[in-house]
């Protein structure tokens, strides 16, 4: 336990990726079975047992603490497991007597069968034995707070570096693994043969599309392509197949192969032919597509309750077909698995899930023009939940990942404003000595005439070069600072104004302008424009009150 | 005539604690005509007395940082020597805090008070090991005084440093620690791990770091990182003053690993707030168990918290039976947080 909670300690600070990775790569390969697969288990989001309620916590040390003390400690920290981990009182046992700490997979195995009255003594047994740290992530552990910044994607991308493999590898085969993954483990290490999944309604990587520039289409034939909405939800896989008994298991895959069958029960009666769909999740009312900002309610919820999936009724809008009952579709041309993907949607014949219509063209500026105006183009009343378009190669088969000059995604032009740098704070890791976390704002009317309001808050879109010059520029033009935050010039004739580019807006009580935008980016550096002539708020409330009326929570 | 108290020997003012009786101020804030000085932080050990009584080793300090003129003139004490200063006897033995580091015991008529400046019992290759000093009166510094405060050893905090160049050894590691005492027992701890090469340094740390080395205490290698090409700096540990680990200063390194030795990062927000990517979990001062373990242990019947957190200190000793209260000195910060930040722009 001491060992993973270093691990878990190490990873709550490192910002970078890779340096992630390698940590946990690290782990698995210094780590033996079966401790790194229940590691591997936590990292996923896979263990599950019943957790401890804070509580229970506060007793155990309001137990062994005075309390004055527990309470400056509590208010000095503000975090409990970190209070009761760091407070808790060393044994008074002898030295030769102490029990060697537990070991991960003997906390989770215990967890797994501890009836409730046994919690406590138990909690309180390993709380005695484990160091600071251990006792932190134990506490973290079992209220079921590890909130750590690692991606189900990230742990199994890490474990399939330790064999060399690649991560699509053990995503394929994940679902029909399971705590403390010895085959899985065993197949990396090159002891065993690669572990099969027989899971039901597995995950199949998914193929992804490049970004499509000006310069690519004159190496373009229209004929080689179909086109289709690219609607703004979430990418999905729903996959149902049939057990060993013949019964029907049905799942939700994210476009990472993380389950999220669990947030959409909703959609689960409908998936009940055996196949693979890959389409995206949205919100209908109505026959209506409503707007991303919507959808968003329903995303990230712990309880799923009747009220929510009433208000917000969820959709699948299929894009293709990657499996019929038992055949791999994935081989096949796209144009071929298209006209099956219709078959197939016909034969289900149900409300919750329809085929995403394609867009005929057959010029570039034909294509061009449905882009600008998806309504008159097919789209109809559902045009304003389009974020653009989607290339796909008639011949194309279905590869994962990133393939080159198979699918194209073409966007719609992302909304802009020109806003005012307010304020700039340093970055994380590799930017930690830069400024480049930028918050803007637009002019608006205050009691003394005209004043900035912070609208948003941007750290990226800008090339290096750029970040050196806003860098630079954020040194020489501070006005004052306030930890690492510092407030930068921004007077009606001096300032720095950015053009800003972003994909929605939502309106927003905690923020003071009262709206919060959606993926904004800086676009432009607009060394030439007085901040002066920077945008007014009036223009992003006339942007908001076109999507306002959806939203009711 | 009245009996003597405690608060005529040692009072609190606004220049420090002031002993009237002897004449003499310990720590002053402000230029007094005699100052009696516990070690050579430049919050304790500042320029402009009369007479300055401190170790040699924290007159040399100030000297490095000050010039010859930081003082009218100096005495040097030793530690477990005792001098007669007007009406009471000033004894000094060893804080542990770092090298030089004193406490001062005051003793007038039958009352003995120690002045412990600041202090840990933790052992440090790099200087002379915290002495008990049994006592009538203890005044004691609350740094790092609440419970959530346990050090634990240092060597395993070196370990963690040196598992991570072993893991990355494409990145430069950057230690921010302060340059006085926390740089220096840092590096002698890495070579008590074994790490044997060579260990580079800021510019602000090279004059303070020889004169550790001047007063016999082995560093191994030490090198300045000026001048050294950035590929040169993969997997190398290089020594900083905190405010240098999170600026320009930073670019000459590969991917720098962004460490601080402090005892503050026992708090994962305040290791987050700088940005560090590696807390360790050093401190040259006591923590809880190190602050209430020498109270009890000086026999003291009253104790006198001075800065950090005297809330908490003062309610452990009350609730332990002993007089307690906090003593309300101004000026002294946490060398670890306050240092003076170094110009964006320095060194760049």
């Amino acid at each position: 336990m001491n060992r993973f909670a270093e691990l878990l300690d190490r990873l709550a600070y490192e910002p970078g990726r890779n340096n992630k990775l390698r940590l946990i790569t690290g782990y698995f390969r210094e780590v033996g079975d079966p401790d790194r697969g229940y590691a591997l288990a936590a990292l996923t989001g896979a263990l599950s047992f019943k957790h401890a309620k804070p509580a229970l916590v506060r007793e155990l040390i309001a137990a062994r603490t005075d309390p004055v003390l527990f309470g400056l400690s509590y208010d000095y920290i503000g975090d409990l497991s970190e209070t009761v981990a760091l407070m808790w009182p060393k044994a008074a046992l002898a030295a030769h007597n102490n029990p060697p700490p537990p070991s991960l997979t003997e906390v989770v195995t215990t967890l797994r069968t501890l009836g409730k009255t046994e919690l406590p003594k138990q909690l309180e047994r390993w709380l005695d034995e484990l160091d600071e740290t251990g006792r932190w992530a134990l506490l973290k552990l079992v209220t079921g707070a590890l909130r750590i910044g690692i991606s189900a994607r990230l742990a199994k991308t890490a474990a399939a570096a330790l064999g060399d493999k690649d991560p699509h590898e053990v995503e394929l085969i994940w679902p029909g693994l399971s705590p403390p993954y010895l085959e899985l483990f065993a197949w990396l290490e090159g002891r065993a043969e690669k572990p099969v999944n027989c899971d039901p309604a597995p995950f199949r990587p998914v193929m992804l599309a490049h970004a499509i520039e000006d310069a690519d289409f004159a190496a373009l034939d229209p004929a080689d392509y179909i086109a289709e909405w690219k609607w703004d939800g979430i990418r999905v896989q729903a996959v149902a197949g049939r057990d060993d008994r013949g019964h029907i298991t049905a799942r939700l895959y994210s476009r990472t192969g993380e389950d999220i069958t669990g947030s959409f029960p909703d959609l689960v009666p409908s998936l009940r032919l055996p196949g693979a769909i890959d389409g995206e999740l949205l919100i209908l009312r109505e026959g209506r597509v409503q707007s991303f900002n919507v959808l968003q309610q329903r995303l990230n919820r712990k309880v799923v309750s009747p009220k929510l999936i009433k208000e917000f009724p969820i959709h699948l809008r299929a894009y293709d077909l990657l499996g019929d009952d038992e055949n791999d579709l994935r081989e096949l041309p796209f144009a071929e698995r298209r006209e099956r993907l219709e078959r197939f949607v016909k034969k289900l014949d149900d409300p919750r899930i329809d085929l995403s219509s394609t867009v005929p063209f057959t010029s570039w500026d034909a294509l061009t023009a449905a882009r600008a105006d998806p309504a008159s183009a097919g789209a109809g009343e559902d045009a304003d939940a389009v974020e653009g378009v989607m290339l796909k190669r008639r011949d194309a088969p279905y590869f994962p990942g990133r393939p080159k000059g198979q699918w194209w995604k073409w966007k719609r032009d992302p909304h802009i404003i020109d806003a005012v740098l307010m304020y700039a704070q340093r970055g994380h890791g590799k930017r930690s000595s830069y400024y480049s976390d930028y918050t803007f704002g637009v002019w608006t009317g205050g009691e003394g005439g005209d004043e900035l309001v912070p609208v948003g808050k941007a750290y990226f879109g800008f090339t290096d070069e750029e970040l050196l010059q806003i860098d630079r520029f954020v040194r020489r033009n501070t006005t004052e600072k306030f930890g690492p935050v510092r407030h930068v010039v921004h007077e009606r004739d001096k300032g720095l104004v950015l053009e800003v580019a972003f994909e929605g807006l939502q309106r927003s009580p905690r923020h003071k302008s009262g709206v919060a935008m959606r993926f904004p980016r800086i676009s432009r550096l607009r060394w030439d424009k007085p901040p002066r002539e920077a945008d007014r708020l009036e223009t992003l409330e006339r942007m908001l009150k076109e999507e306002a009326a959806e939203i009711e929570v | 005539m009245k009996p003597m108290r405690p608060q005529d020997i040692l009072l609190p003012v606004a220049a420090g604690l002031c002993c009237k009786p002897g004449g003499f101020h310990i720590d002053p804030v402000r230029p007094v005509e005699r100052a009696v000085i516990t070690h050579g932080h430049s919050d304790h050990a500042r320029a402009g007395h009369g007479v300055v009584l401190a170790t040699q080793e924290t007159l040399d300090m100030m000297r490095l940082r000050y010039g010859e003129n930081f003082a009218g003139s100096t005495q040097v004490i030793h530690y477990g020597e005792e001098i007669r200063l007007g009406d009471v006897r000033v004894k000094f033995h060893p804080a542990g805090h770092v090298l030089g580091s004193a406490q001062i015991a005051v003793t007038c008529k039958d009352i003995c008070i120690v002045a412990s400046g600041d202090y840990k019992d933790a052992p440090d290759p790099t200087c002379a090991p915290f002495e008990l000093v049994p006592c009538d009166v203890f005044i004691t510094e609350a740094t790092f005084g609440l419970p959530v405060f346990r050090h634990g050893d240092a060597a395993d905090e070196v370990k963690k440093l040196l598992a991570s160049v072993a893991l990355f050894p494409e990145r430069a590691h950057l230690v921010g620690a302060y340059s006085l005492g926390k740089a220096q027992r840092v590096i002698a701890l890495l070579r008590q791990a074994g790490y044997d090469a060579p260990i580079y340094l800021h510019g602000a740390m090279e004059t303070i770091t020889h004169y550790y080395q001047s007063r016999g205490i082995a560093l191994g290698e030490l090198r300045p990182v000026k001048g050294v090409k950035k590929a040169a700096l993969a997997g190398t540990i290089t020594l900083a003053p905190p405010s240098a680990t999170s600026d320009l200063w930073t670019r000459r390194f590969p991917d720098p690993v962004v460490a601080f030795a402090s005892g503050w990062m026992r708090v994962r927000a305040r290791a987050r707030q700088r940005g560090v990517e590696l807390p360790l979990v050093i401190s040259d001062h006591a923590d809880w168990d190190g602050l209430t373990s020498t109270i009890g242990a000086t026999g003291a019947g009253e104790i006198w918290v001075t800065h950090g957190q005297e809330d908490a200190l003062v309610h452990w000793c009350q609730s332990k039976g002993l007089k307690a209260r906090p003593l309300d000195l101004v000026g002294y910060g946490d060398e670890e947080e306050s240092e003076t930040p170094i110009p964006d722009e320095a060194e760049a």
